[in-house]
């Protein structure tokens, strides 16, 4: 694995590491991205009006059990294409649960009486949702995108799978091949990528978190 | 239809496979998570910094875990025993936080007691901590077990997979079916467990459903 890693042919390119790595990180953030985009409104919906709660609840626990590869296949075979677009609609199916699920129970677990505080001070509801609701649960928000993304990056390894690149390549490719070094290669670039993508979370945390939740 | 009638041996071998290979660390997991979780608060220093390494684990891709092992541990690299031990560092990963705020949750009065009517630690481990415990425990229980289920079919990228080789063969031979098959039997393999996982808590809280109805007061 060593000798892999450490020669640069193998770094440089386009079917070098630096592509795959970069391909991978396209993947993952196209369908957090999409996944964020479908699963926040509707979880913020369900947060402030309260209203298809069990939906929120029951879909993030049913998604768990759903197997990632089955879903990947079942998109390309629906879909009739291999490529990107199937890729995209199995790594969403899986992003959009734990988004959906903890915007829901953020915005669930905000104090009733600090909400009747704030309709007593005249904010609208809008202005609720925005200053008072969101805010108090953007830990759980950013905790929900966090799972998603991890979801989705060790996923986007089966990307491979169905003819594209990504980091899953040298797994695929490597199986292939009996070529362990490169298997273990692709295997170790993944688990850093998804170590990195946890602690970018755990930054973006810190920063987006107001200070007012950080007092104990 | 006539796929499944016809390979109905081949979708059971899959099936039983995909139990073992997700049901087997579970039990192991939970082996392991007791003994070291009971050690956490007993030294509480350890505690934390075991939760927190846990964190990291869970946060692993399994396919990387699946084979990264056999470059650890000189296991083949097709073998189950890597799936075994994947899941099985899932399981403990993730239930010793579990364990630990259930052992924690045991009240000290109660433990007093024990001692004070001449229990051995391990006898008030096993009759009075753990089935405390038990609730907190299942909770963890019941997550990673769901985890594990779907989780093995990713197997099938090195070969080994359970039910998610039917994933492999449709996408081959360009047929919905085998996967569909897969998806379902898969989903239905984690909603039993789950039920299971329920009924044998409850087995073992009898008290919970004696205070949980209300006391009718003369």
């Amino acid at each position: 694995m060593w000798d892999y890693l450490t020669d640069a042919y193998n770094w440089s390119g386009n079917e070098g590491i630096w592509t795959r790595i970069l391909q991978h990180l396209w993947y993952t953030f196209a369908a957090l991205g999409i996944s964020a985009v479908i699963a926040l409104p509707i979880g913020l919906r369900i947060g402030h009006t309260r209203r298809g709660a069990f939906l929120a609840i029951n879909l993030g626990n049913a998604a768990r059990a759903l197997p990632s590869l089955g879903l990947l296949m079942l998109a390309v075979l629906i879909t009739d294409q291999i490529g990107f677009v199937p890729v995209l609609i199995a790594l969403v199916a899986l992003g959009v649960p734990p988004i959906l699920a903890s915007t829901y129970a953020g915005l669930s677990g905000v104090d009733p009486a600090t909400i009747d505080a704030a309709r007593g001070m005249g904010m609208t509801g809008r202005e609720i949702l925005t200053k008072v609701e969101i805010p108090i649960a953007m830990p759980l928000i950013i905790s929900g995108l966090r799972s998603a993304a991890l979801q989705i990056v060790s996923t986007a390894t089966i990307a491979a799978l169905v003819a594209l690149g990504g980091l899953g390549r040298y797994v695929v490719d490597g199986l292939k091949l009996r070529d362990f070094p490169q298997m273990f290669t692709g295997a170790l670039l993944v688990a850093l990528l998804a170590i990195g993508i946890d602690a970018l979370f755990a930054l973006i945390g810190r920063f987006a978190v107001s200070d007012g939740l950080k007092v104990d | 239809m006539s796929w499944i009638n016809d390979n109905l041996g081949l979708i059971w071998e899959q099936l039983r496979e995909h139990i073992y290979l997700s049901i087997v660390p579970v039990i192991l997991g939970l082996l392991i998570s007791v003994p070291l979780g009971y050690v956490a608060v007993r030294f509480n220093w350890l505690a934390n910094p075991l939760i927190a390494f846990g964190g990291v684990l869970y946060s692993l891709p399994s396919i990387a875990l699946f084979i990264v092992i056999p470059a650890i541990l000189g296991t083949q690299v097709l073998s189950t025993v890597n799936i075994i031990i994947a899941l099985t560092i899932y399981t403990v990963s993730l239930l010793i936080r579990n364990v630990i705020d259930g052992l924690r949750s045991v009240p000290a009065d109660v433990r007093q007691s024990a001692v004070a009517v001449g229990y051995s630690p391990l006898h008030r481990l096993i009759a009075v901590d753990l089935p405390i415990a038990v609730p907190v425990i299942f909770a963890g229980l019941r997550v990673v077990t769901v985890a594990n289920i779907s989780m093995v079919s990713i197997g099938a990228v090195i070969g080994i997979g359970g039910l998610g080789e039917l994933f492999t063969l449709g996408f081959q031979k360009d047929f919905l079916t085998p996967v569909v098959v897969g998806v379902v039997l898969s989903l239905l393999l984690a909603l039993a467990a789950d039920v299971v996982l329920v009924t044998s808590q409850r087995l073992l809280t009898p008290w919970a459903r004696i205070t949980a109805t209300p006391v009718e007061v003369a």
